[in-house]
Formats: C-alpha cells, sequence, structure tokens
C-alpha cells in the first residue's frame, strides 16, 4: 500500500503555490475575471507555465518538470481552495496524460507546447447530460487515409478558448480519440453560460477532416490512451473539489469565530459546531482517498481505476455538502452574490458532474467490490 | 529503512508461513463477535483450529505484530506492518487474538509503563494466557468520565479500593482490570485520578453481567469492596493517571472505529449483502445506492486510518484523530448493520435464525457510538481541540 503522508517536496511544492495564488490568484481574482465576462487569464497561465505547473506531468526530455500525479493534485487542490481559472485540469492533466501515452515525435512536440504554456486543450467527449464516453455516438466516417468527423458535442470544459480539442469519435470496430486544432474547418463552437463562470462550449463537427496523423494511439482503441487521460483528470479534478471544500470550510470557521448572534459568537453554540466538526470529519476522510488517488496513479496506474473513482466519488459528497453547509451556516449573507461563499458552491456543482457524477463513481467502487 | 527487496523477502517468507499455519477454518468467511479469540484463562476456544492459529501466531509475535519482541511482539516496522496486513487480507485470515489488552492496556503500558511492568504484563497479552477488561465508567460517570468517584485510600504500600464500575465489558470473563481510581478527593476531577492494575481474583471484586438489549451480556457491573491494590501496580504516576486514561482513549477510538469495517471484516458490503439475499432475489435499487455509499465510506475511512498510520510513523501526525476516526467510523458501522438486517429481511429477524446471529450484531453496533466516548463527545472534542470553537 501507498505510502499516504506528503513528502518534503509534496510540502514545499504546496507552499509555493500557496503563496504565489495568495498573492496573484485570490478569490478576488476570479471576481474580477468573472465581473469582466472572461474565462481565461493567458498572462497567468504564462507564469504558471514558467513555474513549472503546465508542465507538470510533461516528461523532462519534452521540457516538462515531470513532477507526477500526486504533485498535480497538490496544484489542483490549492487551486482549488481560491477558485482559481485556468486550464490547467484540461491541459496539463489530462491533454499532457493522453500524450504521454502515445510514443511518436508528434506527441514529443505537442507536449513540449503544453509544458512551455504555447498551446491549451480541450476534452470533447460528452454528447449527453451525464458522463458516458463508451456511449458515443458521435461518428468518424474513413475516407482514404483520413477520416471524417460528424456529430455534436457538449460540456467541453475550456472548449470555447482552447487552441486543441482531443475528440472521442465512434470508427469502425470500436472508439477512436483525435487530436485536432480547434479552428479547423467544420468545427462551431458555442461557449456555454455556466454557473461556475468558466470555459465550457457545445461544440458541432460538420464533416470535419481528419488525418490518421491526427488519431491519438491507435485507431479503434481509444481507451488505451483516453483511460489513462480521464483517471488522471478525475483524480486531480477530486484534489481541486477537496481544496475547493478546504477553502470554502476555512471562511464558515472564520465566521463562525467573527459573527454575533444572541449575545456572542456563533461558534459557542453547539449545534454549530457539531455541523462544522462534521465537514471537518468528512473533509479528512476525503483527503485520505485523494492522497491514495494520486500515489496509485504514480505508483500502480494500471489498477488505480477504483482508487481514482473512490476519490471522485468521496470529493463529489464531500464538497456538496462542504458548500451547502457553507451557506447554511453564513446565513442571509452566503446568498448574495457579494460574498465569496456562492462561488464555491456553484464551482462544487459543475465539478460534481465533470468527468463522472457521484453515481458513476459510486458505481465503479462496486463493480471493483464484486456488487 | 529496508530496501524493497528485503521487503519483498519478508512478504514471501510471510506468506509461506501464513500458507503452512494459518488453518482453512480461520481464513475467510464472516467475523462475527461470536467467533472472536479473546484469549485468557476463561477462554472457551470454538475449534481447535482457532485454538492452534492462536498458538501460531503467538509462538511468531503475529498476535501482536508491532510490539518490540522482547514483550511479545514481532518488532514489525510501518512498512513491514503493511505487509502483514496485505497478507492476511489476501487469505481472508482472522484475526489470531484480540483483546482489550492488545487493543488498549498494551498501548498504554508501552509508552508510559516501566521496563518492569511491560516484561511482567505483556507478553501474557500477547500469547493470550491472560485476558484484561477495563474499568472506567460509573454509574455517575459516563460522558463525564473525569467525575469518576470509586476510590483508593492510601494505606501505605497498597491503595484500599471501593467502589463501583459499570459496562466493565466481559468482566465475567476477565483475569485483570485496569481501571480509573479516586486517589486525590480534594484535588480537581482530572488530577486525582490514579490507573491501577486490579486482579479480578482479589478478594472483594465482583462482577454482574448486565443482559443488553441484542440478548447478550457483554457489560458488567463490577464491584469493589475494600480491594488491597499493591503500589507497584500503578501505571504513570500517581494522580496523573487521567493522562494514561486520555491515551488509551485514543486507542480505544481507534479500535472501535475498525477502519469503518466493524464486524465485515474488511469483507465488500454488497457480497455480502448478495449473499443474505439469497437466490432468485435481486438487490433492490434503494438498497444497493445505500450499499454503494457506504462501501465509498468504508474505503476512505479505512485509507484514513492507514494516513494517519503513516504519519504518525513520520512524526507528523494530528493529535485528535481518533475522535474523527471513532465518530466516522461507528456510525458507519451501525449504517452498515443496518443494511445487513434489509438484505437478510424476515431471516435477519430471528435469534439464531438462517442468518446467525445476526440481529444480535445488528443490536450490539447501537453501543459503538455510545462506548469509549459517545459521537457528540467525539464531535465537541474535534470542535474544540481542532477548530478552536467554543468557549
Amino acid at each position: 500500500m501507498a505510502n499516504l503522508v506528503m513528502t518534503e517536496d509534496e510540502t514545499m511544492l504546496a507552499d509555493a503555490a500557496r503563496g504565489f495564488l495568495d498573492k496573484s490568484a485570490p478569490v478576488k481574482a476570479f471576481r474580477d475575471l468573472r465581473d469582466a465576462g472572461k474565462t481565461h487569464d493567458a498572462k497567468m497561465w504564462k507564469e504558471m507555465a514558467d513555474m513549472g505547473w503546465a508542465g507538470v506531468l510533461v516528461p523532462e526530455s519534452a521540457g516538462g518538470s515531470d513532477m507526477g500525479h500526486a504533485a498535480a493534485g497538490v496544484l489542483a487542490h490549492e487551486m482549488g481552495k481560491t477558485l482559481v481559472v485556468s486550464p490547467f485540469l484540461s491541459t496539463a492533466v489530462i491533454a499532457a496524460t493522453a500524450l504521454r501515452n502515445v510514443s511518436d515525435a508528434r506527441a514529443q512536440k505537442a507536449l513540449a507546447a503544453i509544458a512551455t504554456g504555447d498551446v491549451t486543450y480541450a476534452l470533447a467527449v460528452d454528447e449527453a447530460s451525464k458522463f458516458n464516453p463508451e456511449a458515443t455516438s458521435m461518428v468518424a466516417t474513413r475516407e482514404g487515409n483520413g477520416f471524417r468527423l460528424s456529430g455534436k458535442k457538449t460540456f467541453v470544459v475550456d472548449g470555447a478558448l482552447a487552441g486543441r480539442l482531443l475528440v472521442l469519435a465512434k470508427t469502425d470496430d470500436g472508439l477512436t480519440l483525435f487530436d485536432i486544432p480547434a479552428d479547423r474547418a467544420g468545427i462551431t463552437r458555442n461557449a456555454q453560460n455556466m454557473i461556475d463562470a468558466r470555459d465550457s462550449a457545445r461544440i458541432d463537427f460538420d464533416n470535419v477532416e481528419a488525418t490518421g496523423e491526427d488519431v491519438m494511439g491507435q485507431v479503434d482503441s481509444a481507451m488505451s490512451v483516453l483511460k489513462p487521460a480521464l483517471e488522471a483528470g478525475q483524480a486531480a479534478l477530486a484534489a481541486e473539489m477537496a481544496g475547493l471544500s478546504a477553502g470554502a470550510f476555512g471562511m464558515t470557521v472564520a465566521y463562525l469565530k467573527e459573527r454575533k448572534q444572541f449575545g456572542t459568537v456563533i461558534g459557542n453554540f453547539q449545534a454549530l459546531q457539531h455541523r462544522a466538526a462534521h465537514l471537518w470529519c468528512e473533509i479528512e476522510v476525503t483527503a485520505s482517498a485523494i492522497m491514495n488517488a494520486g500515489r496509485m496513479l504514480d505508483e500502480d496506474p494500471d489498477n488505480a481505476t477504483m482508487a481514482v473513482s473512490l476519490a471522485k466519488a468521496r470529493a463529489t459528497s464531500t464538497a456538496q455538502l462542504a458548500v451547502q453547509e457553507g451557506v447554511q451556516m453564513h446565513g442571509g449573507i452566503g446568498m448574495t452574490d457579494a460574498y465569496d461563499i456562492g462561488f464555491y458552491m456553484k464551482r462544487a456543482r459543475v465539478g460534481a458532474e465533470w468527468l463522472g457524477d457521484y453515481g458513476y463513481h459510486a458505481n465503479q467502487v462496486a463493480k471493483h467490490r464484486g456488487f | 529503512m529496508q530496501s524493497n527487496q528485503e521487503l519483498e523477502g519478508f512478504r514471501v517468507e510471510l506468506r509461506d508461513w501464513l500458507e503452512a499455519n494459518c488453518p482453512a477454518e480461520m481464513r475467510g468467511g464472516e467475523a462475527s463477535e461470536a467467533s472472536i479469540c479473546w484469549g485468557g484463562k476463561n477462554f472457551k476456544f470454538e475449534t481447535d483450529a482457532q485454538r492452534d492459529w492462536m498458538g501460531r501466531a503467538a509462538s511468531k509475535g503475529y498476535t501482536v505484530p508491532t510490539w518490540p519482541v522482547e514483550y511479545g511482539g514481532a518488532g514489525l516496522n510501518r512498512s513491514q506492518e503493511k505487509i502483514f496486513k496485505e497478507e492476511m487480507d489476501r487469505i481472508g485470515a482472522r484475526s489470531p487474538l484480540d483483546s482489550f489488552g492488545i487493543w488498549m492496556l498494551g498501548p498504554a503500558l508501552l509508552h508510559f509503563g516501566s521496563h518492569e511492568q511491560k516484561l511482567h504484563y505483556l507478553p501474557p497479552i500477547a500469547r493470550g494466557e491472560i485476558r484484561w477488561c477495563q474499568g472506567y465508567s460509573e454509574p455517575g460517570a459516563g460522558s463525564d468520565l473525569a467525575s469518576v468517584q470509586t476510590k483508593g485510600e492510601d494505606k501505605g504500600d497498597h491503595w484500599l479500593v471501593n467502589g463501583q464500575k459499570i459496562w466493565t465489558s466481559y468482566a465475567d470473563k476477565a483475569d485483570w482490570i485496569f481501571a480509573l481510581i479516586r486517589t486525590d478527593r480534594e484535588a480537581p476531577k482530572h488530577k486525582g485520578i490514579s490507573f491501577l492494575l486490579i486482579n479480578m481474583e482479589d478478594a472483594g471484586v465482583e462482577t454482574r453481567p448486565i443482559k443488553l438489549i441484542s440478548g447478550a451480556s457483554v457489560f458488567c457491573e463490577t464491584f469493589f469492596t475494600d480491594v488491597k491494590v499493591p503500589k507497584h501496580q500503578i501505571v504513570g504516576t500517581e494522580n496523573r493517571g487521567w493522562d494514561v486514561a486520555k491515551y488509551l482513549l485514543t486507542h480505544e477510538r481507534e479500535m472501535i472505529s475498525g477502519g469503518g469495517q466493524g464486524l465485515s471484516g474488511g469483507r465488500a458490503l454488497g457480497a455480502v449483502l448478495n449473499e443474505s439475499l439469497g437466490e432468485g432475489q435481486e438487490m433492490e435499487t434503494t438498497l444497493r445506492a445505500d450499499a454503494m455509499r457506504c462501501e465509498v465510506d468504508a474505503l476512505a475511512i479505512g485509507l484514513t486510518l492507514e494516513r494517519y498510520k503513516d504519519q504518525a510513523e513520520a512524526g507528523t501526525g494530528a493529535g485528535d484523530a481518533s475522535a474523527m476516526l471513532k465518530y466516522m467510523g461507528t456510525e458507519l458501522n451501525k449504517q452498515r448493520h443496518e443494511l445487513l438486517m434489509a438484505a437478510g429481511g424476515s431471516d435477519a429477524l430471528e435469534w439464531d435464525g438462517p442468518l446467525g446471529n445476526r440481529p444480535a450484531d445488528w443490536l450490539r453496533t447501537k453501543a459503538n457510538s455510545i462506548e469509549g466516548g459517545t459521537s457528540e463527545v467525539m464531535l465537541s472534542i474535534v470542535s474544540r481541540r481542532v477548530l478552536g470553537l467554543g468557549a
């Protein structure tokens, strides 16, 4: 069994990340971005790339910092605490992991471009309101040496602004993953007006050309590339949601110590103390599942599925509780747009759905446990 | 730090030893309260296999794998302990010996006891020869444990102990009791308690089982009337017994939490539920959903137990982890047993019925969130010590 304590390197990474984010990306920065109607901060992404975050899963041979999945989780956790908006999950985690599982020169080049922050990716998998990659119906029809892609994708996170798309489509004998530029002829992107004020898009593919070069890995066997990429993304998203839970919880406990009613701070009331204590217990338990998922992806990636699903399921239920308790214990002020706790609630809801909801992942766990 | 090669060598050796020494009857199957091997002078082994398994494990120190070899353990470090657990789980081996001596007194003695005390008391625990019970609660001291009134008068070379303990689990079957005794009536309540070790065979010790809702009588009342306890039978310093009591409670709480898996012995809940449904009956949707949620939580709590052990090993442990684990683990265990009852349907409604004594195990779990500190006391500990809330 993996060691579930943070290493010295990971602790240093977390401290460094916190230091940077407190200065450059407090919740106020997210609010400003939202108020300006923006979903991407290119300058900040460049800074993150310069610190090695964009290349966290890129091999050193391609210019990355290659720190591993547990480290990616550490970064996602810190970003989650202050609701940082960045293409980190889509690009640095999901796309980088997919590309690492493809060993050609083109993938090496793409990984290098990710590490420098020069290219961003979005994963186009969902077609209906629930995550279910196996049920993909978008078709890639053979044409000469290449393919023609037609169909619709939805909830493509970071999809409106990404430079490239990873697209899952049906081929003759299975599913195939394509890596294509987002501006290729026949692609229409419609930005969605998301509750978490982040980039997501509905994307239509109308007879879009894809060459053999654009295929990730082998035709008809998308999962050998996509499965590790999804698991990496799910684990890092779980870490972000754990960070989000910690952020909401921190705000809430601080409020309990400051808000006065009935002549005393409300944190003196046992009814609220026990709710807060219960929430802390849930957060602690989830932290173990997050750590375990990162370690499994680093040490035994072929057998990480259950660990990852456990992390995503726990992170989802914990974040849901953290934001609901957060708003409740703030009382009326928690319902106002001017106060930050509502941002946490909306991000938690989006995180709950992305890459598989609680039911999807609890089912995965149950399958692995034989029922 | 050992090399991976050395650790793998240990694994191979252990696997071979388990293969040769763990009887088939001691592998797999649902562990229930009734099948626990408690040891002690009065213990009646269920089977020869149970006796053999305890004896063989004790001879290797595997009843208390992490205790030092000189005190009856195998001296395993954290990495070896993980391998030990993995290999035991791999073949579904039952714990060869469980007891309050192993779970509670042992850790307290290892921390607070003198070398002589450790040599005297620990090996008989490891060998399953002496069974201990716990004398903590009193009729007037439940959640407010530090207000215990059972008194020990200083008589020079001994204390003269008088009073009553309650909820002394298995006191009628135990050989010795560790007890909180008030040795200074003037001091503030936390500062006048001593932690004494008392032989249950001594004159003046009486015990009476209390019949519980489960039909069993695991809890007892224990009475002390002019019991002479020699001065050397104290653990730690006179009147500082609360420190020992608290330390022991952290171990008790982790034990009760059971890593969230309680009496199901680490088996997947869903698999157990499927078995109890019997042929031709499918798991109904809400039962399956509840079981999934329970399984997710159990696995995460199990990982948390391991994470805290890793932290303790690294010296970065959070001090009040046991309150959290106790709260989460026992609440979950109660849910598990509700689901086991639901899956059993009407077959689970009979004492010693088609599913064994499932209702007794179910009712037993209701004490989990009370004994060793209630769930509410655990939450208060967390909110005060971890969150810094409250006056």
